[in-house]
């Protein structure tokens, strides 16, 4: 038997007037024209101050020297000791192990903290008081725990991106509709099938955005943990250029940890497009 | 056109009671503060294939009604049958339609309504063909594959009931599904539901506060008073089926507008 069904419309009315000017280039892409004119501009100004305005270089170098620097850096071997490959692998490989073992912690607590109240409620004074402990000081603290290897710039790193994604994902169960529980509840879903189709999947734009505040502070905690005591890596580089006064490489190198923030935070962002396609980005981001 | 709540209905011949609720109360003890008692001594049937509104106005308790026959709340004195057999928590044989859609984002149509039978652990593959039976009968066999915010408010409901019809259930429980819709797509909605019901003939116990609504599309209306919510009378809506839209201008369904809207309005106001 066929049905004939009457599609029903969406009824509000289109707010868009019936003529409206196509936007120029610069306000459809604003990305593609605006921002790399800022760049260029920035650049600009830095060379006018550097080489025209005769800035020391030792207080800021030129452009064009910073460029050689990384050039230098870049173009060794991955495997040469004054490469900047070698340093920044082994930075990027703490951040990312410390961002692993930090970002999972913080997710399966989060979730265990919530979804025990008595849990919850009975740690919550001591992860707000952990929290507004400044974990960089702990980072001294790490060389005599672990000595000048990876562990200790691998553990700080974990504990920074831990409470981001710990919090934001308390924050996605706290905001899980509890209409999608009744549904779970009212076709007498197990406890499993709760937390695996409803409850996790409902927090997932919340847990993205703790990873996203954490990809860049993942960063952040291997560098520090490099600046107290380590033996390679992009931070242990910071301070050897610091104290040789050698500043091109050592603004090379600065602008080196910009980039490789930009690219961690644009993979999540990348993981966040895939697996959050349906979200609207309206959800509340509890930063730490 | 009142009906003994235990009678047994003479059009047809329906002896056995789906629903049977007896005293059913329900008080909610909130701590450091009186107890609400948001159901009061409750008695009535729900006949198999019978099509059963609950109106009153907000507040009178038709949601706490609707959640406690659903099983998800528990209720605090008197009893309730399900088929026989006291209700304890939620029902194989009961499924739900909530006030919002409730459809996983994350989901495309077709997969949300095979959620139950995932949450039932029933064997996937054998409910495939009845989802996109179902699909086709709500009118959304070509949204399978789309996801819920491409649909429209009221396709998404019609997905809601879909999902709410593969696991085959006795009962259908249906709380105010329309009321966040516009009053065009209501109607629509209205006439989609009864057209599926007439396929399906499950038994349906639909909660609205819209009058029209109630009567249009049930056998009989239990209208319910407020605070505390208990059954003001229970009228049967004597009109033939099929109904259609111009159902709604006959006499007689004036006639039952008006005693509804008199009856209500006696115990504390309505619209």
């Amino acid at each position: 038997m066929t049905i004939q069904t009457v599609d029903v419309q969406r009824l509000e009315p289109s707010n868009t007037p019936a003529r409206e000017a196509r936007p120029g280039l610069f306000r459809r892409y604003p990305q593609m024209t605006i921002s790399p004119a800022i760049l260029v501009a920035l650049l600009a100004a830095w060379w006018l101050a550097s080489s025209v305005l005769g800035a020391p270089a030792y207080v800021l170098p030129p452009p064009q020297e910073v460029l050689q620097a990384a050039i230098r850096g870049l173009s060794r071997a991955p495997w040469d000791k004054a490469s900047y490959w070698y340093h920044g692998g082994i930075t990027v490989w703490e951040a990312l192990f410390g961002f692993a073992i930090g970002s999972a912690l913080g997710a399966i607590l989060g979730l265990a903290l919530s979804h025990w109240p008595m849990l919850g409620k009975s740690w919550y004074p001591y992860i707000v008081g952990f929290q507004s402990l400044p974990k960089v000081a702990l980072a001294p603290l790490m060389v005599v725990w672990f000595g000048f290897g990876l562990e200790g710039k691998i553990f700080i790193t974990a504990i920074i991106t831990f409470f981001p994604v710990l919090v934001n994902t308390m924050a996605g169960y706290q905001a899980v509709e509890p209409e999608r529980i009744e549904l779970a509840r009212s076709c007498n879903a197990s406890e499993w099938h709760l937390l695996t189709k409803i409850i996790i999947p409902s927090c997932l734009p919340f847990l993205f955005a703790g990873l996203g505040v954490a990809s860049v502070l993942s960063i952040l905690g291997a560098v520090v943990g490099e600046f107290v005591g380590a033996s390679a890596g992009l931070g242990m580089l910071l301070m050897q250029y610091n104290q040789s006064m050698e500043i091109a490489p050592l603004f090379a190198v600065i602008v080196l940890l910009a980039v490789i923030g930009f690219l961690m935070n644009y993979v999540v962002s990348l993981f966040e497009r895939r697996y959050c396609f349906w979200a609207q980005r309206t959800t509340a981001t509890a930063r730490p | 056109m009142r009906t003994a709540a235990a009678s047994v209905d003479l059009n047809t011949n329906r002896t056995s009671a789906l629903i049977a609720a007896r005293g059913l109360s329900k008080t909610y003890a909130i701590a450091g503060r009186a107890d609400v008692v948001a159901l009061k001594n409750l008695d009535f049937d729900v006949f198999d294939g019978e099509f059963v509104s609950v109106i009153g106005q907000s507040g009178c308790g038709k949601s706490t009604l609707l959640k406690v026959l659903a099983g998800l709340l528990p209720y605090t004195a008197g009893s309730v049958e399900l088929n026989g057999k006291p209700l304890r928590g939620p029902s194989p044989e009961t499924a739900v339609v909530f006030q919002s859609p409730v459809l996983l984002p994350w989901r495309t149509v077709f997969d949300n309504v095979l959620l139950p039978i995932e949450f039932r652990q029933l064997p996937l593959a054998n409910y495939r063909r009845t989802t996109l039976d179902l699909l086709q009968t709500v009118g959304l066999e070509d949204f399978a594959q789309r996801y819920p915010y491409e649909l429209s408010g009221g396709m998404q409901q019609r997905a809601a009931i879909a999902r709410a019809l593969v696991q085959d259930p006795r009962l259908l429980l249906m709380d105010e599904p329309f009321g966040a819709l516009d009053a065009m797509t209501r109607e629509q909605m209205n006439l989609e539901l009864l057209r599926i019901w007439n396929q399906s003939r499950k038994t349906v116990i639909f909660i609205t506060h819209s009058i029209a609504e109630a009567i249009f599309l049930s056998d009989r209306v239990i209208a319910m008073t407020a605070r505390p919510g208990s059954i003001a009378d229970v009228i049967t809506i004597d009109l033939p089926r099929p109904r259609d839209l111009a159902v709604i201008n006959t006499d007689r369904f004036g006639r039952y507008v008006a005693h509804l809207r008199t009856l209500l309005n006696a115990r504390g106001g309505m619209f």
